[in-house]
C-alpha cells in the first residue's frame, strides 16, 4: 500500500512541478504565445477544420443535417468514382498532362541556365533574364486570354500564319488532340525563365578552379558546359526532378478551367476540373470530397516518397 | 575582365559558341516577349483591322477606341478597385499573422516549438482539398464577403517557414543587446529582427501582393455578388461570355472597337500594375528563392 500511496505522490508532485513550471513559463513568456496564437488559430480554422470536414468522404452528406450528422455510407462514393468513366478518364489526363509538362517541360529551364551561364555580356543577360522571368508573374486569366486570342479561328495569329503558308484555319481550342500541347507549351512558356532561377544557382556554386584548370588544358566553352557545369549542377537536376515527379498530381488547373471546354474535355479534364465540376458546380459535396481526398492521400504519399529520396541524394551528393 | 578583352582570347569556335548561344536566347527572349506585343498591339488597333486579321506585330490603324470602351465601364472601375482591397488588405493581413508568428516559431525558449512547427510544416504536404475548403468558408459565413477572401487565404506554411528561417539566422548577440536593455518580444521583434530582415520580408511581401493581384480561382468560386468580384474574375467573364453578348454585339457594327480589341485592352490594363512593381519583384526574388531553398 506504502508503495502505491509513494508512487501517486510522486506523480503528484511531477504533476504539481510541470504545472507550476508551465505557470511560469507562461508569466514569462506570454507574449510569444500571444505572438503565436493569430498563425496557430489561422492554420486551425482554416486548414486543420477542412481535414475535419474531410469525412463527408465516408457519408451521405446532406447540407441541413451538416458534416458531423450526416450518416455514414463507408467507401460508397469511392465505389462511384472508379465506376465513373469520367473520373478514371480525369485520373489519366492528369497524369498524361504532368508527364507530358515534365518530358518536355524539365529539360528547358536547365538549358536556359546553361546559355545564360554562357552569356559574357551583363548587360544582355540581365534584359533577357527580366524578360523570361515575366510571364510567372502575370495571372492564368491573362495568360489564358493569350492564348485564346492568339490561336482564335480567324483573327488568331497562328492562324493567320497557317492561312499565309495556305494552310486552312483550325480551330485550336475546341479540337481535344490540341489541347495538351497547347496547355503544355503555354506552361513552358511561361514558367520556363523563372524555373531557370534554381539552376542559375547552383551554376553560381561551381568552384572557378575548375574552368580555370580546363583553360589551361585548352578546353573549348563548349566542352566545359558539357563536362563541367552540367555534372556539377546534377544534384540540384536530380533533386528538382524527384520533386517535380513527387508533385505529378499537381497540375494548373487555373488554366485548365479557363482553356477547356466540354468539346474538349476528353483530353483537358483533370482531376481537380472534374472535383471543380462535380463538387461546385453540380454541389455533388461528398462524392467530390472523395476525389479530393484520393487525390491528396496519392500526392501525399507521393510527396513523401519524393522527399525521403532528395534527402537521401542530397547527403551524398557535393554539398 | 570586360567583355570585349575577353573575347579576343576566345578561339574560333568559342567564339561561334558565344554568338549562337546569343542568338539562341535572344529568340527565346523575343518569343517571351511577342504575345504582350501582340495583345498591346490588338489593344490600340482598329477594331476592324483586327477582324480582318491585319494585326501580327505592329498596332493597324491606331486607335483608343478599346480603352474608352473598357474605361466607361462601371463593372471594370469596381472589380479594379476590389482588387486594390484585396491585394492590400490581403498583404497586410497576411503580414500581421506571418512576422510575429514566425518569430515565436524561430525562437528556442518556445515550448513545444518543434510540434507547432510540424504543426505548419504538415500542411504543405496533406491538404483537406477544394470541397471541405469551401464547406468550412460556406459554414464560417464568409461566402461572398471581403473578409473571406482577405483572411481565408492569408497564411501559408511556405511563407512562414522562409520568414522563420531568417529569424532563425540572426545571430543571438542581436537580441541580447536589445534584452540587456530591457526590451521585451515585441520590441525585440520591431527594433531587432524587422529591421534585420528586410529583404526577406520584402520578398514575402511581393509574393503577397502578386498572389493576390492574380488570384481568381476562390474568388470565382466564393463571391457571387458582381459589385464585389477582383479585376480577374471580371477579365475572365470578358474572356469567356464577351461572344454571347448581345447588347455588346450590337454596338460593334458601328464601334471602332472589336471583341478582340477590348479583351485586350483589359488584358494590358491589368497587367500595367504587375510592370509597375515588377523590379522590385526581380530585385528580391533572387534572394528569397535562396532563403526558402536553403532549408525546409
Amino acid at each position: 500500500m506504502e508503495d502505491i500511496n509513494n508512487s501517486l505522490s510522486t506523480e503528484d508532485s511531477i504533476l504539481v512541478k510541470k504545472s507550476k513550471w508551465l505557470v511560469m513559463h507562461l508569466k514569462k513568456e506570454w507574449q510569444l504565445y500571444l505572438m503565436l496564437a493569430p498563425t496557430i488559430i489561422w492554420f486551425i480554422v482554416f486548414l486543420y477544420k477542412p481535414m475535419y470536414g474531410l469525412q463527408i468522404a465516408f457519408k451521405d452528406y446532406s447540407v441541413f443535417k451538416g458534416i458531423t450528422s450526416s450518416p455514414w455510407v463507408g467507401l460508397e462514393h469511392f465505389y462511384t468514382l472508379f465506376d465513373n468513366d469520367q473520373f478514371i478518364r480525369a485520373i489519366q489526363n492528369t497524369v498524361m498532362i504532368s508527364g507530358a509538362s515534365l518530358i518536355f517541360g524539365f529539360p528547358v529551364p536547365i538549358i536556359l541556365a546553361l546559355m545564360f551561364n554562357e552569356i559574357i555580356n551583363p548587360k544582355f543577360k540581365r534584359t533577357a533574364q527580366t524578360i523570361v522571368y515575366l510571364p510567372h508573374f502575370i495571372s492564368a486569366v491573362i495568360i489564358a486570354g493569350i492564348v485564346i486570342t492568339a490561336f482564335a479561328p480567324s483573327t488568331g495569329v497562328i492562324n493567320l500564319m497557317l492561312n499565309a503558308m495556305g494552310y486552312d484555319s483550325v480551330y485550336f481550342l475546341t479540337k481535344p488532340e490540341w489541347f495538351r500541347t497547347i496547355f503544355v507549351g503555354t506552361g513552358i512558356w511561361q514558367e520556363a525563365g523563372f524555373g531557370s532561377i534554381v539552376f542559375l544557382a547552383a551554376v553560381a556554386g561551381v568552384n572557378p578552379s575548375l574552368y580555370e584548370s580546363a583553360v589551361v588544358d585548352g578546353a573549348s566553352r563548349f566542352q566545359m558546359m558539357y563536362k563541367i557545369t552540367l555534372p556539377c549542377i546534377l544534384p540540384t537536376i536530380l533533386i528538382m526532378l524527384i520533386i517535380r515527379i513527387g508533385n505529378i498530381l499537381e497540375v494548373g488547373f487555373e488554366m485548365i478551367i479557363m482553356l477547356y471546354q466540354p468539346a474538349t474535355y476528353e483530353t483537358a479534364d483533370v482531376i481537380s476540373t472534374f472535383i471543380y465540376r462535380q463538387g461546385l458546380q453540380a454541389a455533388q459535396y461528398d462524392l467530390a470530397a472523395a476525389a479530393g481526398l484520393f487525390n491528396a492521400v496519392i500526392a501525399f504519399l507521393l510527396v513523401i516518397t519524393a522527399n525521403t529520396i532528395s534527402k537521401r541524394v542530397s547527403k551524398t551528393s557535393l554539398w | 575582365m570586360s567583355f570585349k578583352e575577353n573575347m579576343n582570347l576566345y578561339s574560333k569556335g568559342d567564339k561561334a559558341f558565344v554568338y549562337l548561344n546569343m542568338f539562341l536566347v535572344a529568340m527565346f527572349t523575343i518569343s517571351t516577349l511577342y504575345p504582350f506585343i501582340y495583345v498591346a498591339s490588338l489593344s490600340v488597333s482598329l477594331g476592324d483591322a483586327v477582324t480582318a486579321g491585319k494585326v501580327v506585330l505592329t498596332p493597324v490603324d491606331f486607335t483608343l477606341a478599346a480603352y474608352d470602351k473598357v474605361l466607361s465601364d462601371p463593372a471594370f472601375w469596381t472589380s479594379y478597385a476590389n482588387t486594390f482591397i484585396y491585394t492590400i488588405g490581403g498583404t497586410i493581413v497576411s503580414l500581421l499573422i506571418i512576422v510575429p508568428g514566425a518569430y515565436a516559431l524561430s525562437r528556442p525558449q518556445l515550448a513545444g516549438r518543434k510540434y507547432w512547427n510540424m504543426m505548419i510544416a504538415f500542411t504543405m504536404w496533406f491538404n483537406a482539398g477544394m470541397i471541405p475548403f469551401f464547406l468550412n468558408m460556406r459554414d464560417l459565413g464568409l461566402l461572398d464577403s471581403y473578409i473571406g477572401i482577405i483572411i481565408g487565404f492569408a497564411c501559408n506554411a511556405f511563407n512562414i517557414i522562409l520568414l522563420r528561417n531568417f529569424f532563425e539566422a540572426v545571430p543571438a548577440s542581436f537580441e541580447e543587446a536589445a534584452r540587456m536593455d530591457g526590451a521585451n518580444d515585441f520590441q525585440v521583434l520591431w527594433q531587432v529582427f524587422i529591421p534585420l530582415a528586410k529583404p526577406a520580408l520584402a520578398t514575402i511581401t511581393l509574393f503577397c501582393i502578386v498572389a493576390r493581384w492574380n488570384g481568381f480561382f476562390w474568388a470565382m468560386v466564393l463571391l457571387r455578388d458582381e459589385s464585389k468580384v477582383p479585376l480577374q474574375v471580371y477579365l475572365r467573364q470578358i474572356i469567356t461570355q464577351l461572344t454571347d453578348d448581345d447588347t455588346f454585339a450590337s454596338t460593334l457594327i458601328t464601334a471602332s472597337y472589336s471583341y478582340e480589341t477590348v479583351s485586350s485592352a483589359i488584358m494590358i490594363c491589368s497587367i500595367i500594375p504587375v510592370l509597375l512593381i515588377y523590379p522590385w519583384v526581380q530585385k528580391s526574388f533572387n534572394k528569397g528563392i535562396m532563403l526558402g531553398g536553403v532549408k525546409e
